[in-house]
């Protein structure tokens, strides 16, 4: 595949959700903003022949994350009007930073010579479905993700319940 | 290497390099527990393109494939964990100001 133009518009609209997430003052537009990254690499994703990959991308990390924050962010205390001055004039000295080292990165990225001589191994003969991979290859993968997944679980039974008062 | 996966390679890495310092610069400067889990989550972004790239430059896209859909697994319990501590800090503080996270007794 070659990169088309397509494929760096997509790439460009990615990094400016990601600045806007990083750099947007409310927290439910930086959850969008994070939505949005979370969607165009999604599309990258289906573009570098990977469609299940980019099927679970868009599913979990687009729908499931962002419902996670929009309810965390619901069930936290809003700022009164008077910390939302005093947060946005020291945000503004903190985040002024971020767009210089990214073109400063990106100008040293630029004038970086980076050798092009690395060997790529071999495609396999046999090339597996990621189903066969799953389950036979890395199978302990599956077995860790179970762990997590019920270690999740009890996260959420015991971190999401309000305790009363005098469990405390 | 030959010519066009290198280019792919050079392209995709220049933007995943953005991308991961966009949240790196997040996580050390935001005072928001929330904001930071936001940082942590572009972080786990830059890190799933940069093995897609990986395993479509080698042809090895599936397992490329089965490792992200692993990241991804890991990825939501930590946000959904992190989520929930935020809450309970929240609950505790009154805020979810990382600067009074120094009170925390250990």
């Amino acid at each position: 595949m070659n990169v088309t133009n397509i494929d760096l518009s997509l790439l460009g609209i990615m990094l400016l959700a990601a600045l806007w997430t990083v750099m947007g003052r409310s927290l439910l537009k930086a959850t969008i903003g994070l939505a949005l990254t979370s969607a165009v690499l999604t599309i990258l994703i289906f573009r570098l022949n990977s469609p299940l990959a980019a099927v679970f991308e868009l599913s979990v990390c687009t729908g499931l994350i962002t419902v996670v924050f929009v309810s965390t962010i619901s069930l936290t205390k809003p700022l009164t009007h008077k910390e939302i001055i005093e947060m946005s004039k020291n945000r503004h000295k903190r985040y002024i930073y971020l767009p210089l080292i990214l073109v400063l990165t990106a100008i040293g990225l630029v004038l970086l010579k980076i050798p092009n001589d690395f060997a790529v191994p071999q495609p396999p003969e046999t090339p597996l479905s990621v189903q066969n991979i799953l389950w036979n290859v890395r199978h302990l993968d599956l077995f860790g993700q179970i762990i997590i997944m019920l270690a999740g679980a009890f996260g959420v039974v015991t971190l999401f319940t309000e305790r009363r008062k005098d469990d405390r | 290497m030959t010519a066009d996966p290198w280019n792919l390679f050079l392209v995709f890495g220049f933007f995943i390099t953005m991308l991961f310092i966009c949240g790196l610069y997040c996580i050390l400067v935001t005072r928001s527990l929330i904001r930071a889990i936001i940082g942590l989550e572009l972080l786990i972004k830059a890190v799933t393109l940069l093995i897609i790239v990986a395993g479509y430059i080698n042809n090895r896209m599936s397992l490329a494939q089965s490792l992200v859909i692993t990241v991804i697994v890991i990825e939501v319990i930590l946000v959904v964990i992190a989520g929930g501590v935020s809450l309970q800090i929240f609950r505790h503080n009154g805020d979810l100001d990382t600067r009074r996270l120094r009170n925390l007794k250990g």
